[in-house]
């Protein structure tokens, strides 16, 4: 698993307090790992700080699942 | 009790007499406090006389922009906004079906319109932060209405309906939004009045007297408290029990 995933993947553990194994490409955040949409934004707030970039608010609602938080952060950073 | 002392407090319409007491009060409680209004020299005087802990933050807040900017400004000042106190407001009275759009929308952009602004610019860093207060100064006429006010008067009911919305969404993350809405003040506007005019108004008020500035500050600093932690997308109105709402 690439860096940019393994750090996606703990601010999702740590921030949802859900199981490692729970966090997979598919999983979605608000209908697998039990996000509320607060949570979202606050997931992209995390991101945002983690990998130094801007993620405005039409490109934060596209990133549904653990792997679109993935893909777009690997092409923004 | 209400000790306010590392907290940072954004105050809006400062040079006014409710706002200005609004800034006494939460300094006095050990808070910094950021001066907002669009009249810089009644700024600069309230800053000079609280001395420490005093930032004088001019916006015009019918300007979109400027009102987007003041946020970032205040934090760039006092390193965060902790406490936001929306109290910035304008009258242009007239009857209803004389009403200019001019006269509707002015009143709509700065009373209600810049507060959502303002609320919406403090709330990123308050999240991240898990603690946050917005007090937004409603008024008795947003609960009651009053002829000659409509767009006032919507505006301020306008105002309470926020500010619970913003309390359902940001309750779980340490965040209160609340409203105050205040009857009868004494203020300049109030001090013009003629005796047979304040009698009339005092006639109304179960308590006999206007209001002060200061109890208006009294019941705003409350709400930013520690203390008050549990209180969320309420309006605590403070009319002398002119409206038992």
């Amino acid at each position: 698993m690439s860096d940019v995933a393994d750090r996606v993947k703990k601010i999702v553990v740590e921030h949802l307090g859900v199981e490692e194994d729970k966090v997979v490409e598919n999983a979605s955040f608000i209908d697998d790992l039990g996000a509320d949409s607060l949570d979202t934004v606050e997931l992209v707030m995390a991101f945002e700080e983690e990998f130094g970039i801007e993620i405005p608010d039409d490109a934060a609602e596209t990133i549904q699942t653990f792997g679109d938080a993935v893909k777009f952060i690997s092409e923004a950073a | 009790m209400f000790d306010l002392t590392g907290k940072n407090a954004l105050v809006t319409g400062a040079s006014g007499g409710i706002g200005g007491a609004i800034a006494k009060a939460l300094h006095a409680a050990g808070a910094t406090v950021g001066l907002s209004g669009t009249r810089v020299e009644p700024l600069e005087a309230l800053a000079a006389e609280l001395g420490e802990r005093a930032h004088v933050l001019p916006c015009n807040l019918s300007d979109a922009d400027a009102v987007d900017a003041l946020p970032k400004q205040a934090i760039e000042a006092m390193g965060s906004v902790d406490i936001l106190v929306n109290n910035a407001g304008i009258t242009r009275d007239q009857i209803f079906m004389r009403m200019s759009d001019e006269e509707w929308q002015s009143v709509l952009d700065v009373n209600l319109t810049s507060t959502m602004r303002l609320c919406r610019g403090v709330m990123r860093p308050m999240m991240k932060a898990r603690w946050g207060r917005i007090i937004n100064i409603s008024s008795i006429v947003g609960a009651t209405g009053n002829p000659g006010q409509a767009n006032y008067a919507a505006s301020k009911a306008g105002m309470v309906g926020l500010t619970k919305s913003i309390a359902y969404e940001v309750a779980s993350r340490g965040i209160t939004a609340n409203a105050v809405a205040p009857g009868f003040i004494a203020t300049a506007m109030t001090d013009k009045l003629n005796d047979d005019q304040k009698a009339k108004i005092n006639a109304q008020i179960p308590a006999a007297r206007m209001g002060t500035a200061d109890e208006i500050a009294a019941a705003v600093l409350y709400l930013a408290s520690p203390e008050a932690g549990y209180v969320t997308g309420s309006t605590l109105h403070v009319n002398g029990g002119m409206a038992m709402l």
